[in-house]
């Protein structure tokens, strides 16, 4: 027993040492460096290995061809298992190394990041999660959010709603359920959802599931039963997502009658339900599928080269596809630097400006072969959003279907509503407002 | 032929009612209350101050309230994360707020989750054991329900309160040095403040509490009182340790940082590093906190060789893995490893 215990400190020892002469050593000169903060374990890790897995993906199909403008990129993955502690850990692993942007990938981790990113003047990136008024360029000059955020969602959902009834008129009386999540993502969208049965006259009503939402009988029960719901928002994370397909299927609620979040609308979401899913309406803000040019190439390239970062039959499932159009947007930011800094590894202050400027047309997309993949997005210094377009999708049993083109959210509503809320963020961390472009 | 009592008389109270009787032990933590304060500051770089070493030391401060509930007086709990939440939201609100000075918003938020923790504990009165801990259990989510939901805390939709820039004494904490001071400032006087309370009657009380309530109670000790001010101390100190790491980690209060995994974890700290041991609670928060980071850095370096998914995979294996393996080893945890090595030591070289 003894010698076991000696063992066991050394092996400890061991480990220790190696974890301290093992530093990330840094990127040379001519690399564009790349963190990727990544959850491939915990209870997300589909999301966090898909979007992560198409992201990288995307990136070395840039290196195969030569690199932006004849930089390569060098990216390193680090484990956040979705956790606070650990993100906060990655980031300043990766500070050092100078990364021109940053993608936290959790919302909780993006709060943490909020602060830290302006001090050090690194670029924080959420697409589609993390606090909607972030979108406020002049509170939040280091915040980016395109192409769309909650808010935008949700007034894109009700449009939405508004179009399979036939028209905004109809919503008039319609009752609406808000089933959420009871963490601030899932409660983040209450107040506007209520703007808005104001100004449309239909009713809502919040049913918030405990965390982590496995089981939800007693809300569905209310739903269906009490409130006698006409639409269902299923505002989720993960497994909880998957729930309310199989309680709607069991009290016989109609399936198209559920519009979910685009983080609970994935092949992961679904598959779980079996035939409980079909028929399912989620939002999204990229396509489906792999008939893409820019999605075949990879395949062709990357995993033809056996340098694929996921599994390649998840290649063209909705969370990889949000990853390639995360690696196409920051590509373009990085050549919209390029263009006004000069052909080089770009900083966290030029990657600020790119993003700020970055404008990709629908003709770039198509050149990328990206048509329909991702929705043109054109910011600038207030606006950090950059469009906002949402589009849905119905599981029809086999896969994901595209229903009707992209919905334009109610943009003067939802820029009201951020900045509203950007000012109030603003007072209690004593912020100025920027008012020009320049930073002060 | 070093470590060891012979030679050390004794001659008053004090001296038998020292912390540390071997001389050696006594220097072994001046040089490291030195290294701590002197050395580490001035070498380490600031991804180890801000990111290693105050989450090891702020969780170790929350494992040890933990220790005092669970490991001393042995009333198990499972939502000891939500009492972190209440510390850190509460002081958060103090100093941002109501610009309470930055020391006394810790200690606000540490005295409010005191009498939290108090409420929660009243059930332990009457049921033990695993009946307890589901009552922690909903201690959890009845407090992350409140912090959520009640305006007044959250502050609106976003759940969040952020921290405004911090100062002690009109003196700017914004460096990772100075946070990592501020840390240590705090955790080296609660450490050994917590130290006495476990020598003290309290701690013996506890023990007593632990090994068997009946007996504790006929010998004269009162569960009603030990009983709650282990939850009374155990929360206050999980609130500062909420505080603190909000403070000077997290940067912002938010419920996620605070959910049910990290109990857990909290919990892992204390069996792995070792029940009703002050020094264990720091052998288990630096086992829980930082040999994932560990391992992760040690796998990188396979990084060419590896496929990515089996990289982020391998963390969990090896360190599920090195859980078993020291449980194994030593059920009683590490500071029980650590006090065999010294006993072995005292007798080093003639052992018989």
């Amino acid at each position: 027993m003894g010698r076991c215990k000696n063992t066991g400190v050394a092996f400890l020892l061991l480990i220790l040492v190696f974890g301290f002469t093992f530093p990330p050593n840094p990127g040379q000169a001519q690399e564009q460096y790349v963190p990727c903060l990544i959850y491939r374990t915990g209870p997300f890790a589909p999301g966090g290995s898909g979007v992560g897995g198409g992201w990288e993906d995307y990136m070395e199909l840039i290196n195969m061809k030569g690199g932006v403008n004849g930089i390569k990129y060098k990216y390193e993955e680090c484990e956040t298992a979705y956790d606070t502690a650990r993100g906060v850990e990655c980031y300043e692993r990766v500070k050092p190394k100078n990364p021109a942007y940053i993608h936290p990938m959790s919302t909780g981790i993006t709060y943490a990041l909020l602060d830290r990113s302006v001090r050090d003047k690194i670029p924080l990136v959420f697409m589609g999660y993390g606090r909607a008024d972030a979108s406020d360029g002049q509170v939040f000059p280091w915040a980016f959010t395109f192409p769309t955020n909650y808010w935008s969602q949700n007034t894109a959902k009700i449009k939405f709603i508004a179009q399979q009834m036939g028209g905004m008129d109809k919503l008039k009386g319609l009752k609406i359920a808000n089933l959420h999540i009871d963490i601030p993502y899932g409660q983040e969208t209450r107040p506007l959802l209520e703007k808005m049965s104001k100004m449309y006259g239909f009713e809502v009503r919040h049913f918030p599931v405990p965390w982590p939402g496995i089981d939800q009988k007693a809300q569905w029960m209310d739903i269906v039963r009490r409130y006698n719901a006409d639409w269902v928002i299923n505002r989720n994370w993960g497994v909880s997502c998957t729930v309310p397909l199989r309680e709607a299927a069991r009290l016989g609620f109609p399936r198209d009658r559920i519009v979910g979040v685009w983080w609970c609308g994935s092949e992961e979401d679904v598959l779980p339900a079996g035939p409980a899913a079909k028929g399912y309406y989620s939002a999204n803000f990229n396509g489906v599928g792999q008939d893409f040019p820019v999605i075949q190439e990879i395949i062709e390239k990357v995993y033809g080269a056996g340098k694929g970062n996921l599994s390649i039959t998840r290649v063209g499932t909705v969370f990889y596809n949000r990853g390639v159009v995360t690696g196409i947007a920051m590509d373009e930011a990085i050549r919209t630097a390029h263009k006004k800094f000069g052909v080089k590894p770009v900083t966290g202050e030029e990657m600020r400006w790119a993003l700020e400027n970055l404008n990709i047309t629908e003709e770039r997309i198509k050149e990328i072969g990206a048509e329909g993949l991702m929705p043109p997005i054109k910011t600038s210094w207030k606006d950090h959003e950059g469009g906002g377009w949402v589009r849905f999708q119905q599981w029809d049993g086999q896969k994901w279907v595209p229903v009707g083109a992209w919905v334009a959210p109610m943009r003067e509503f939802v820029r009201e509503e951020v900045e509203k809320s950007a000012a109030k963020y603003a007072k209690e961390k004593g912020i100025t407002p920027r008012t020009s472009e320049a930073l002060k | 032929m070093i470590y060891r009592e012979c030679g050390v008389f004794k001659a008053n109270y004090r001296a038998d009612m020292a912390i540390f009787p071997i001389p050696l032990d006594r220097w072994g933590v001046i040089i490291i209350l030195f290294i701590a304060f002197v050395v580490v500051p001035f070498s380490a770089s600031d991804y180890w101050l801000s990111s290693i070493l105050i989450p090891f030391l702020v969780f170790s401060l929350a494992a040890l309230g933990l220790n005092f509930l669970t490991g001393y007086a042995g009333q198990l709990s499972i939502g000891h994360a939500a009492f972190m939440a209440v510390g850190a939201y509460i002081s958060l609100i103090l100093y941002g707020r109501y610009e309470v000075p930055l020391l006394l918003s810790l200690l606000g938020g540490g005295l409010v989750t005191a009498a939290v923790g108090a409420v929660f504990g009243i059930p332990s009165l009457r049921i033990k054991g695993f009946y307890l801990a589901v009552s922690t259990l909903a201690a959890q989510f009845i407090i992350q329900w409140v912090l959520t939901h009640w305006e007044w805390i959250s502050g609106g939709v976003f759940g969040t309160v952020d921290t405004p820039p911090m100062q002690v004494f009109g003196w700017p904490i914004d460096t990772p040095v100075k946070k990592y001071y501020l840390v240590l400032s705090v955790v080296v006087p609660l450490t050994i403040f917590g130290k006495n309370i476990v020598r003290g009657q309290l701690g013996r009380a506890w023990m007593a509490i632990r090994d068997m309530d009946v007996a504790a109670e006929i010998i004269g000790i009162s569960l009603f009182w030990n009983k709650l001010l282990a939850f009374t101390v155990s929360s206050f100190y999980a609130g500062v340790a909420g505080g603190l790491i909000t403070f000077t980690y997290y940067g912002a209060a938010n419920i996620e940082a605070f959910n049910i995994m990290v109990s857990f974890h909290l919990l892992g700290m204390i069996i792995i590093g070792g029940m009703g041991s002050v020094l264990g609670s720091f052998f288990g928060g630096g086992f829980i906190t930082l040999l994932p980071i560990f391992i992760n850095q040690f796998a990188h370096a396979f990084g060419t060789v590896l496929k990515t998914d089996l990289l982020a995979c391998l963390e969990l294996i090896l360190f599920g893995g090195l859980i078993i393996f020291f449980l194994i080893v030593e059920p009683y945890g590490l500071a029980r490893l650590w006090r065999t090595g010294k006993d072995k030591l005292r007798l080093w070289p003639f052992p018989y």
